[in-house]
């Protein structure tokens, strides 16, 4: 199969496929494909959703036909976005772990023969790469994550799960960014909404931002909460050139 | 001033076009499922063609007007009544403070929309006013409408020209069987050639698990080469996922952003109404087009909607005899006006 290609996706959407694989190098290529496109600032695309592998572009066959619409791509593809999809934005996302609000990590721990002070040391201060938001709005699909830590999922899930939680399902971890049923074990919780619909932006980041845990106590956990609460905390977010 | 409910109806909601530009974080858009209904009943009362209407599904809701104001009905074929006589779909009609409208059931067809010319006076949130009731955002307190819930008007009541011009002729979604048109792909190279053969030739039927968020359908098995799981990649309006068990879920308003089952095609812009107006039991057959075709059959659509526009807002035949007097008038006293302009100076 040859890459980059068009994929027909009715009269109102193009997916542009970069791959069939979930990599670092594909991600980069989409983050340089989506940063261009979204430079051009086309009439008639209504929304652009970058996955792990191919970026969906919604449009409105009332500006734009097909035929624009693979010219526009086929031109894009060969832009280079200046380097700006080298600069990288880490979100620090303060997490108080364990206890009332990281139930399961103490299972976690078990689970991989450790403590539960090993647990939060590989799981915090490390930089995971957000590949896709999906599922719930700010759901982030994060790479990156010690393989030491996966753990599987509850057999039983949960009914509701806080908004805020941190967990691990599998090979994965995640927040939780709205009350949600789900089977993936516990570990923490962060005090800052990922999502709140009456906040411009309504998602704090976006596919191809780093997250980086940071661990707090519970009384700075109370602090920031109400700092969130208020619409007062300031989001700690690092820019670095890769 | 506004709308009571004196009863929900089965799943009613208040929608617009929908919520764009926040796919990318896993929003999903919501939004009316019949566009073409929605846009026609803003249309008869003159809204803005994004304008947020009540949407309801198979039982129509029952609502008390507190105020004055004029309303237009379309899409599936309910029984409206207006203070117990039946009043037309698919018509403005003047409503007055203290009218009790009902509903009803959906002979055929399972949307309805109802449209108002004073605007519903609910939050714009992140440039909409659908209703996302998963998330709980958007609409009436981002939920469904509930016994007693009352929505008040943003304008005031209008005044609108050519009254009695204001009507069209009913969609009709009662056909035994319909062809749903479909661009094939993104993802039809994971199927075999029969599969492909099943899917564009055998008769599928809708089932009883069909709500907002997609329509599952019932009929010959559809099969793929090898997997039927891809990397999860975004859904588009109409995508039509094919999982393992080998029949086809189509993804309709209140779609997840983003999924892993493998999509065999798209249903066309034009073809999504007739679609999601289909019943449980319903039956369909999925024929294939170009995407040029699609987008032409899309443009015609909003060329029809002009002609609408202007046909409706032209007198009817009942008043036309007078006007034309007038307007030949008109016209005589327009033309010395003309003179007059260019040269004044006589």
């Amino acid at each position: 199969m040859k890459y980059p290609r068009i994929l027909l996706c009715g009269d109102s959407a193009v997916d542009v496929e970069f791959g069939d694989v979930i990599s670092d190098e594909i991600n980069q290529k989409i983050r340089n494909f989506t940063n261009v496109l979204k430079k051009e600032e086309i009439t008639g695309i209504t929304d652009i959703i970058p996955t792990f592998r191919s970026v969906l572009i919604n449009y409105d066959p009332r500006f734009l036909l097909y035929d624009e619409m693979k010219e526009i791509i086929e031109r894009l593809l060969k832009v280079d976005d200046a380097g700006d999809a080298q600069k990288v934005r880490i979100f620090q996302i303060p997490v108080c772990y364990g206890g009332e609000y990281g139930p399961d990590l103490a299972d976690v721990a078990e689970y991989g023969n450790m403590t539960e002070k090993e647990v939060i040391e590989l799981h915090a201060n490390r930089n995971y790469l957000i590949y896709m938001l999906g599922f719930l709005p700010g759901f982030a699909y994060l790479g990156g994550m010690d393989p030491r830590l996966e753990t599987p999922r509850l057999s039983n899930p949960r009914i509701r799960i806080p908004t805020g939680s941190v967990g691990i399902g599998g090979a994965q971890t995640g927040i939780y960014p709205l009350d949600s049923p789900g089977g993936w074990r516990l570990i923490g919780t962060t005090p800052i909404r990922p999502y709140d619909p009456d906040r411009e932006p309504p998602i704090l980041y976006e596919a191809g931002d780093y997250i980086r845990f940071v661990p707090i106590t519970p009384e700075e956990f109370e602090k920031i909460r109400q700092l969130e609460e208020q619409g007062q905390y300031e989001y700690q977010i690092l820019e670095e050139g890769e | 001033m506004g709308i009571l409910f004196e009863k929900s109806g089965l799943f009613t909601t208040v929608q617009d076009l929908g919520r764009t530009g926040y796919q990318k974080s896993g929003f999903s858009v919501s939004g009316v499922m019949d566009r073409r209904s929605f846009m026609i009943a803003n249309l008869l009362v003159d809204n803005p063609e994004n304008e947020a209407v009540i949407e309801f599904s198979m039982v129509g809701p029952t609502i008390r007007f507190t105020s004055d104001t004029i309303i237009a009905m379309t899409g599936g074929k309910f029984s409206p009544k207006l203070n117990g006589k039946p009043i037309h779909m698919y018509a403005a009609v003047y409503v007055h403070k203290g009218d009790l409208l009902e509903i009803g059931f959906a002979e055929t067809g399972c949307w309805g929309y109802l449209a108002i010319s004073s605007r519903l006076d609910v939050k714009n949130v992140m440039g909409s006013r659908s209703t996302n009731t998963k998330c709980s955002v958007g609409g009436f307190h981002g939920r469904k409408i509930e016994k007693n819930d009352q929505i008040w008007f943003r304008a005031k009541k209008r005044y609108l020209p050519y009254f009695l011009s204001r009507h069209l002729e009913p969609d009709d979604f009662g056909k035994e069987e319909v062809d749903i048109r479909v661009v094939m792909g993104p993802q039809e190279d994971a199927f075999t050639k029969k599969g492909i053969k099943t899917f564009l030739t055998e008769e599928y039927t809708v089932t009883a698990d069909a709500d907002r968020m997609g329509y599952r359908l019932e009929g010959p098995h559809i099969a793929h080469k090898g997997s039927a799981d891809i990397i999860s990649d975004g859904i588009p309006f109409g995508a039509i996922q094919v999982p393992s068990h080998g029949k086809p879920i189509i993804m309709l308003a209140d779609r997840q952003t983003t999924g892993g089952y493998t999509k065999i095609a798209t249903v066309i812009g034009v073809d999504i109404p007739k679609l999601v107006q289909r019943k449980p039991g319903n039956k369909i057959r999925f024929y294939p087009v170009s995407v040029k075709t699609a987008q032409e059959l899309y443009r015609q659509e909003i060329k029809e909607f002009d002609e609408m526009r202007n046909k409706i807002h032209h007198p009817c035949k009942e008043v036309l005899d007078p006007r034309l007097t007038a307007k030949r008038l008109a016209k005589l006293f327009d033309k010395e006006k003309e003179t007059m302009e260019v040269e004044p100076w006589i």
